[in-house]
């Protein structure tokens, strides 16, 4: 500014007010208030009804929450503590069932002398899927993920370490075998190596195991079937439904895709049937009838039954899912591969699937949500699931008839917990897919 | 297509024709259904030649040279490409995508994987080159195509026309002996067509057997040593450049010229 401007200029203010608040309509919650809560009389009308509901199940439920009773030994002691110190008309939860039978909601009849061995499992599962899930585990862990099935199998159900062992040698017998059959093309390599899996599966490893335990008798004491029950037994069929439906899923999708007419064919109907029967159905199949196609005297664990069931239940939906990723991505995609020389599987395996895949996250966990919550429903063919068998069980019991709510809202919460977190990594992983691939 | 998208001049010392027969098509026919896409072809393709194939759209330009590496099958005559007939073996189909490499329209780059990874991928699992060897190979192409810093970028974080380089560096990883373009800079901003031209050039000079659907008649002028223009299935006419754009005989050849010449 030159001197003349200056002197031309009438008032020119030399000390600058401090500065000072905005009034308090303008900032902070007040004004937060009225631009997201009260901008409209339709807005306000529905914030005060809205108010008013939060209300209503507030004012229910908050005495219930409030007189809980941790500390009895019978819902008559519960209903008796509560009436002494909230007056004879208060309700309250008794939360003392949860403390006194958590065991059972987590183990079900597990002997708990035992407890260490379904602990270890657990812990030991997230050793097994680290490295697949998290970019901070080192790669080196994960000649730990194949081998964990067969730990984690002989950990929850004891018996002849050479149980576990032999089956694991099955599976690496058939590897092999595939491997050296391999230059006479894929197709033969696969049939060869499944013929000779099944062979030994059917024949060898039976008498194998006697013989291998009659030398060198090493086990951990065996616990049957139906022991399991509660959070035990829904993680463990969560699980292993989990990590077979999906690769399962993908073959049925890519079959569903296939352009040879008896894969497809299989596919489809495979699909179809078991997405319009009632997994409820496919439990009774399991539970009852599969006794009669079984030959007789042949003992086939009712939990790997449900497992399977539960798998393929699961696996039909998430063939759909993925066939929607696989249709969303570009034709050219093929093509460039195609182009250069992959053949089908590299294509797929290396181009077309991680892209259908990383479409498909938030459907897939979906499904995985879902099943894991449908597991519960293994109390129709006389399972002890956390939610309805273990409660019947303890209400059988005449310390604690009549203790309805308290269980659900346990039992509801870890499930909530759980899958929760199931969801919240799949979030995780769709931005760093998206963070990575952009 | 008026504007001059060459502007350096054309090494043409190395671009010699060979004896040497690279691709045979005899008397090939091809129907989509009822449709006849593409009629009675007979093309000769010398070791070395620089095509460039031109004509309306729907003419069939595409699906002729997706028939030369089987993305689309034809049902008769006969395709014969380095000496090996396309039949529905697959090992012979195999052997000839091996040899020849393909550039699309929309580049067609895989979006999960890194520009490097891009590269190696085929050399790896198709060639079974060791990695080491594959990603010098790698550097080396991109480094021609001008771009050896975006190695590790995502082809989503690259412009249309960086990712249509990247995509012919991919094709010439796999060492092709045989280049096919289908129409790679049409989907590209002007200022973007002259780089991936000059790609295209270099790889001319170097001697590189090449099939270009393109209506960029500067790249024709200054490339190819045939061009060829097809309509309705058919191939109407071909000849050298020189007499295709100043002495074109057929009608419908003048009719074309003169629409996408401008004049
Ligand atoms: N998959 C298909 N099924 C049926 N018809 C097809 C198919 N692909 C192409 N066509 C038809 O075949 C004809 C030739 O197609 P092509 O893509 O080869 O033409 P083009 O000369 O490359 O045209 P453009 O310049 O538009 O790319 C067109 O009429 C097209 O509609
Ligand atoms: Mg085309």
């Amino acid at each position: 500014m030159s001197d003349t401007e200056a002197h031309s200029v009438a008032y020119v203010r030399d000390t600058m007010m401090p500065q000072q608040p905005a009034p308090a309509g303008e900032t902070g919650a007040i004004r937060w208030l009225r631009e997201n809560l009260f901008s409209g009389w339709l807005n306000t009308v529905l914030t005060l009804l809205g108010i008013f509901a939060i209300y209503l199940f507030v004012s229910h439920f908050y005495g219930w929450f409030l007189h809980g009773v941790w500390e009895a030994n019978s819902i008559k002691e519960c209903r008796q503590i509560i009436a002494e110190r909230w007056g004879p008309d208060a309700s309250g939860a008794c939360w003392a069932v949860i403390r006194e039978r958590w065991h059972q909601f987590i183990f079900g009849f597990y002997p708990p002398e035992l407890y260490w061995r379904p602990i270890l499992a657990f812990a030991l599962l997230f050793v097994a899927i680290g490295p697949l899930m998290f970019q901070f585990v080192p790669k080196k862990v994960a000649w730990f993920t194949p081998i964990y099935p067969f730990l984690a199998v002989w950990l929850l159900w004891g018996g002849s370490v050479w149980g576990p062992v032999l089956v694991l040698t099955g599976f690496v017998l058939g590897g092999v075998v595939f491997m050296a059959v391999a230059r006479f093309g894929s197709i033969m390599a696969f049939s060869v190596g499944a013929i000779v899996t099944i062979l030994y599966f059917l024949f060898a490893v039976g008498p194998l195991i006697s013989l291998f335990h009659a030398m060198i008798p090493v086990g951990l004491e065996s616990v049957a079937s139906s022991k399991f029950g509660g959070f035990l037994l829904a993680i463990t069929l969560g699980v292993g439904g989990i990590a077979m439906s999906l690769p399962a899923g993908v073959v049925l999708a890519l079959g569903r895709q296939s352009d040879m007419l008896l894969i497809k064919t299989f596919s489809v109907i495979f699909i179809e049937f078991i997405r319009g029967v009632p997994l409820i159905t496919l439990l009774f199949v399991a539970s009852l009838l599969l006794n009669y196609f079984l030959p007789p005297g042949t003992n086939f664990d009712i939990i790997l039954r449900v497992m399977i069931l539960v798998t393929m239940f699961a696996a039909a939906y998430i063939a759909e899912v993925i066939r929607g990723g696989l249709a969303a991505l570009p034709r050219g995609q093929y093509e460039a591969a195609d182009a250069l020389g992959l053949d089908y599987w590299k294509a797929q395996r290396l181009i077309i699937l991680p892209q259908a895949l990383k479409i498909s996250i938030p459907g897939i966990v979906s499904t995985f949500i879902g099943m894991f919550k449908d597991t519960t429903l293994v109390v129709f063919v006389g399972l002890f699931d956390p939610l309805k068998g273990i409660p019947d069980f303890i209400r059988a019991d005449f310390n604690w008839k009549g203790i309805y709510w308290e269980p659900f809202v346990f039992v509801g919460a870890i499930f909530f917990i759980l899958n929760f977190a199931m969801s919240r990594y799949s979030m995780h992983l769709e931005n760093r897919l998206q963070r990575e691939h952009r | 297509m008026s504007e001059p998208h060459i502007e350096r001049s054309v090494d043409r010392s190395h671009m010699q024709v060979s004896d040497e027969v690279a691709i045979q098509i005899e008397n090939m026919n091809k129907w989509y259904g009822q449709f006849h896409v593409l009629r009675d072809i007979d093309l000769t393709v010398q070791r070395g030649e620089r095509i460039v194939i031109a004509g309306p759209s729907g003419s069939g330009k595409s699906t002729l040279i997706r028939c030369i590496n089987r993305l689309e099958e034809h049902q008769q005559g006969k395709i014969v490409v380095d000496g090996i007939e396309l039949t529905n073996d697959l090992k012979n189909i195999d052997k000839i995508r091996r040899e020849v490499g393909m550039v699309f329209q929309h580049f067609n780059l895989f979006p999960h994987l890194t520009i490097l990874e891009n590269l190696t991928l085929a050399p790896i699992w198709v060639r079974k080159t060791p990695k080491k060897e594959a990603i010098d190979t790698a550097m080396h192409f991109l480094e021609k195509v001008k771009i050896p810093e975006q190695a590790d970028k995502y082809p989503g974080q690259l412009s249309g026309g960086q990712q249509q380089r990247v995509a012919i560096a991919r094709s010439l990883c796999m060492k092709p002996r045989i280049m096919l373009f289908d129409e790679p800079t049409s989907a590209l901003d002007p200022e973007m067509i002259k780089e991936v031209l000059d790609t295209m050039i270099e790889l001319a000079e170097e001697g590189m057997t090449m099939l270009c659907v393109t209506h960029e008649m500067g790249f024709a002028q200054a490339v190819a040593n045939r061009v060829i223009f097809m309509a309705d299935g058919q191939i109407v006419e071909q000849n050298n450049p020189h007499d295709f754009f100043n002495n074109p005989k057929s009608d419908r050849t003048k009719q074309f010229l003169s629409q996408i010449l401008g004049h």
